[in-house]
């Protein structure tokens, strides 16, 4: 499972480098919406904590979804997903490796999305590296679900539509405990179990993952 | 010569709509059948249900000994290779990266790796991106990927659309070798266009079952 799962995440992150998509479409577009919230909030405004974390995990959300969509498309054409299939890769190593692949991408758009957030809506530099834990912990969760449901939607007529529609409401708990965990990490209150219910998210789609990706691809 | 795919009936259904019939032929090893018939007769269904790619709703079937209906559909797709007219492969890695892949997927030697490439005559363009490559080129690839696999059946959508004389000439070479070391190859055509110097079967597919067929 492991080496299937390297095998898969080397792949999809050359693809990746290769395409440039990422690089040169998905993390603009991240940053200009960013652009767009601080000049929505103007010069003289400044955003609490909370919001400026609000919009952060709202613009990571938009981001990952692309990245997530494009994951699940680099085996569309009938001929590669039919050749690919016939390898009679472990599902869970692929579900891994994907994952990995998309977490890897994610994250490195999260870490610059939210220096862009500190410059732009203004969140204080010491918050945001105290919240590096929990932004990790939710673009694992981000990335773990996005590429189950990536493999749900794939071949589906409306896919690049269906998909938002389908992750968004389960994202939602990794969204809320984020946006929480920088919070109460400003107002100096506990956040242990916004962590902790993050670890739960992510354990929880590990092994859904594992255990449904076959059946996914399969159906 | 020994049987390794017999379907007795099959039908499979895509959504409530049948794609195929009541499908029955068998194929053997170092034999080619040669499925031919209309666009939308069934063609790459019948392809994709041998491979287990698609469900049997009725009927019965074996692949290289596994019961299409009971067994284990990845098993079977081990034993099955695909080469589809549309590439096979992924466009954004080079020659090189694309076979490698498939033979650390396949847990295979690397070493086979530039037999097959010097089999296909791709060996010039190691590092060129599939995307870069010609039609025919592309087709080449496909087949190295085969090639280096080694499944015990070979299935090929619509292998000859787009190519010219000598890309043709040059298939039909890898087919016959492939053909000789006990290969079973199951391919679809629109025209009759391949002679091969090998055991040959032809079934015509007309509405998802068979309406003639032929051995030479």
């Amino acid at each position: 499972m492991i080496r299937v799962a390297r095998l898969v995440a080397v792949k999809d992150l050359r693809v990746e480098w290769r395409s440039r998509v990422i690089l040169w479409q998905v993390l603009p577009f991240g940053v200009m919406t960013l652009l767009l919230m601080g000049f929505a909030e103007g010069p003289e405004t400044t955003l609490s904590p909370s919001v400026a974390a609000g919009l952060f995990y709202v613009v990571v959300l938009f981001v990952s979804m692309l990245v997530i969509a494009r994951s699940a498309t680099i085996e569309s054409s009938p001929g590669t997903a039919n050749s690919i299939s016939m390898l009679g890769l472990d599902p869970a190593g692929v579900f891994l490796g994907k994952a990995t692949a998309v977490f890897l991408e994610v994250l490195l758009s999260a870490l610059i999305l939210l220096a862009g957030t500190t410059l732009l809506l203004h969140l204080p530099l010491a918050l945001a590296l105290h919240s590096l834990p929990s932004v990790v912990l939710v673009v694992m969760g981000l990335s773990l679900a996005g590429t189950l449901y990536g493999a749900l939607t794939s071949g589906l007529t409306g896919s690049p539509t269906l998909l938002p529609l389908l992750v968004l409401p389960t994202m939602a708990p990794l969204l809320i405990a984020g946006e929480r965990t920088i919070s109460a990490i400003a107002t100096h209150q506990t956040w242990s179990s916004w962590l902790g219910l993050l670890i739960v998210f992510d354990v929880g789609y590990t092994v859904a993952g594992i255990l449904l990706y076959g059946v996914v691809e399969d159906s | 010569m020994s049987t390794v795919v017999r379907l007795d009936d099959a039908v499979v259904t895509a959504g409530r709509f049948p794609v195929l019939t009541g499908l029955t032929l068998t194929a053997r090893a170092g034999e080619c059948l040669v499925l031919e018939g209309p666009n939308g007769a069934g063609k790459t269904s019948a392809l994709r249900l041998i491979g287990g790619l698609e469900s049997l709703a009725r009927g019965s079937g074996e692949v290289c000994g596994i019961d299409l209906r009971r067994g284990d559909r990845r098993e079977i797709r081990r034993h099955c290779g695909w080469l589809g007219h549309e590439g096979s492969f992924y466009d954004d890695l080079t020659v090189r990266e694309n076979l490698t892949f498939a033979a650390r997927a396949g847990g295979f030697d690397l070493a086979g790796l530039a037999t097959s490439v010097e089999a296909v005559g791709l060996s010039q363009r190691l590092d060129v991106r599939a995307a870069l490559l010609s039609a025919g080129q592309r087709r080449r690839l496909g087949i190295a990927w085969l090639v280096m696999r080694r499944p015990s059946i070979w299935l090929l959508d619509e292998p000859i659309a787009a190519l010219d004389t000598s890309a043709r000439i040059f298939l039909q070479g890898i087919l016959e070798d492939a053909l000789a070391k006990g290969v079973c190859v199951i391919l679809s055509a629109h025209d009759n266009t391949m002679e091969l110097r090998a055991p040959v079967s032809r079934l015509t597919i007309v509405g998802g079952r068979i309406q003639m067929g032929e051995s030479s």
